[in-house]
């Protein structure tokens, strides 16, 4: 392998791995607050995805109206799911609010595919982001740059909510003590939708720009993403957003890098990242970042 | 006469009628209705055994495909002539024991059952040191991981081609005779110490524990136990079908266990049975929502997939509304039965 595609398939990597990176921000915040692996959250990429094609198919927006909207639209509709599926059973069993989960994820998906459609449809992709710019001899899409450093701005944006304002600090305590967060006077349904919102709008990003670099949407699309990004975010020790990131920097990597090594090995790939979860679960169950997870009744 | 001899008795009634009934569709049923007698008791097969972990265990398993898939690809490949193997295998051919050999479809079915426990045993290390959430993503994954395989290793599987022409060994004799084992199999072991320490796991680990139960041994259990059945059904369908691809077997498949175990009552073996049977009678009776409809001058085309939104709905307002579902845990009994009719 020469050191130009082997360049070429680093960049790849890096942009996978920071796609599955920002999914994965959002089951690692749920999870923190909740306990809970957010099911429908891979299928929010899809919803993204379709919003954004509707919006410059049917109400003719330019993409930079367009895609902002599809944003805002996916972290409604993520605090909707949380009133839906996830809000009635607070003190249900764990296994219920699982269960209420999955239904929520098939239920998004076989709506999107009796109100649109299981033909997929093309993504528009605007022509900023389909250039190729030519760096030393290795060619790359303008996207695969844009990507990764779109989720480290939109990382730090996050990081300033969690870590600098009043509400990122109750998202902190409630991820630490439900009663004590509601004896300080937080509204715990507040804070739960609020987290939702941020998760989901990180989903809604992530499944943009998904379907830019896989221009081909359809109701099933955000199911593997988001089970990788689920692995990406157990990886990077669950309920740490930086360590969300890396782990889905890692496993883009490794991914690619793989694939890009061993060209037989491609058939194999979706099954890899299952590989690497059970390795982490029998090892290092933590994760690279995590703290060990304190069982919340 | 004793209440175990009148309950024994009764039990026995019971099946003979189970029997008759079955003759009687059998002689008089159209096909259609008897395709529907198989798979209510493939699902009763399926929906009981997946019960053993989820409902009486408590362990949110999510991988029960991957073991109806391993079940009904061993079965096909001892079932198939050396001949028709041969034809099959465009791509890659078959490697070498399946090549030759051939089975009668029960030898089939029970090697089917012991490859699924073979897998389940060497899954359920990795799979039991976690749980909860990270149990059911592993056991999900598992299941992935499996369909990977079929689609990859095509001098095994035939790869995404899948299997065709299988013989259809499986009637309703065969389906139902298994159903009725299995449903007294896994009520015997519920009824045992065994099924009472994975009850006491369900309710607190740790206070299992403190009594001496060995959480590992007894999850371990009930998991080997569970996919055995599975692979037996997966033998079944395989049959039933007579054509076999990596697509049948999706977490789809695990979806719809759910729902069954869900609305008729987790941790309950009557409860899957009547699951079972209403969800591949609903399921039929239900293709009315994707066929065109005429309501007085207005047309509305069929809608592919409107079956799959219903069952979802059905599922999310049974967790949220009505969470012990059909019979919750309780178990049907004649004992009850008779204290219901003496209005006791």
């Amino acid at each position: 392998m020469t050191t130009k595609i082997f360049l070429q398939q680093l960049t790849n990597g890096i942009s996978l791995g920071s796609l599955y990176g920002l999914v994965a921000i959002g089951y690692t915040m749920v999870y923190g607050i909740l306990r809970l692996i957010n099911f429908a959250h891979g299928d929010l990429l899809m919803v993204a995805s379709y919003t954004a094609i509707y919006g410059i198919a049917m109400f003719t927006l330019p993409w930079y109206i367009s895609f902002p909207l599809a944003i805002i639209v996916t972290g409604f509709v993520g605090i909707m799911l949380d009133k839906a599926a996830y809000k009635p059973l607070r003190d249900a069993p764990r296994i219920s609010l699982l269960i209420s989960a999955i239904g929520a994820s098939f239920l998004l998906e076989n709506l999107a595919l009796v109100v649109i459609g299981g033909v997929p449809k093309a993504f528009p992709r605007p022509e900023i982001f389909a250039k190729v710019v030519s760096i030393h001899g290795v060619r790359i899409q303008v996207l695969t740059i844009y990507t990764p450093i779109i989720t480290i701005l939109l990382l730090f944006g996050l990081l300033f909510i969690v870590y600098r304002t009043k509400a990122g600090k109750a998202m902190r305590a409630a991820s630490m003590d439900f009663e004590t967060t509601r004896l300080m006077g937080i509204d715990l349904d507040r804070i739960i939708a609020f987290t939702f919102l941020l998760g989901s709008t990180m989903a809604g990003a992530g499944g943009i720009m998904w379907a830019l670099k896989y221009p081909q949407v359809n109701p099933f699309m955000g199911v593997i993403p988001g089970l990788k990004a689920f692995i990406a975010a157990v990886l990077g020790g669950i309920g740490n957003i930086v360590g969300a990131v890396i782990g889905g920097f890692l496993l883009g990597l490794a991914e690619i890098l793989l694939v890009a090594f061993m060209p037989e090995a491609a058939q194999y790939r979706d099954a890899f990242a299952f590989v690497i979860l059970i390795l982490v679960l029998l090892f290092r169950p933590t994760g690279i970042m995590g703290e060990p997870i304190v069982d919340k009744t | 006469m004793t209440k175990e001899r009148r309950n024994l008795l009764l039990n026995i009634a019971s099946i003979i009628s189970v029997y008759i009934i079955l003759w009687f569709f059998q002689k008089y049923g159209t096909e259609y209705q008897i395709r529907i007698l198989n798979n209510m008791a493939v699902f009763i097969t399926l929906a009981v055994s997946y019960n053993l972990v989820n409902g009486i265990c408590g362990q949110l398993h999510l991988g029960p495909n991957a073991f109806i898939t391993i079940g009904a690809y061993t079965a096909a490949l001892l079932t198939m002539s050396p001949a028709e193997k041969q034809m099959s295998f465009i791509i890659k051919p078959l490697i070498w024991p399946f090549s030759v050999i051939q089975a009668p479809f029960p030898v089939s079915l029970i090697a089917a059952g012991i490859a699924a426990t073979i897998f389940a045993f060497l899954i359920s290390f990795p799979v039991f040191r976690v749980r909860g959430d990270y149990l059911a993503i592993v056991t999900l994954g598992f299941g992935e991981v499996i369909r990977v395989l079929c689609n990859a290793l095509q001098s095994v599987t035939n790869g995404p081609l899948g299997l065709k022409g299988l013989k259809p060994y499986t009637t309703i004799w065969w389906s139902w005779s298994i159903a009725i084992f299995t449903v007294i199999v896994i009520q015997k072991l519920i009824n045992s110490s065994w099924g009472r320490a994975m009850k006491a796991i369900r309710e607190n680990e740790i206070a299992a524990q403190a009594m001496g139960i060995n959480p590992f041994k007894h999850l371990m259990m009930a998991f080997l136990i569970s996919a055995f059945f599975s692979g037996v059904a997966g033998g079944l369908l395989a049959h039933l079908i007579t054509t076999i691809s990596p697509t049948l077997f999706t977490f789809f498949l695990t979806f719809n266990l759910l729902i069954i175990i869900v609305v008729g009552g987790l941790g309950s073996t009557t409860g899957a049975v009547i699951g079972a049977m209403l969800f591949a009678w609903g399921g039929e009776a239900l293709r009315v929502v994707e066929s065109p409809m005429d309501i007085g001058p207005v047309h509305i085309p069929g809608i592919p997939g409107m079956r799959m939104v219903l069952f979802s709905v059905i599922l999310m307002l049974v967790i949220i509304f009505a969470r012990r579902g059909i019979t919750g845990r309780n178990e049907f009994s004649w004992d009850w039965l008779f204290s219901k009719l003496s209005g006791k």
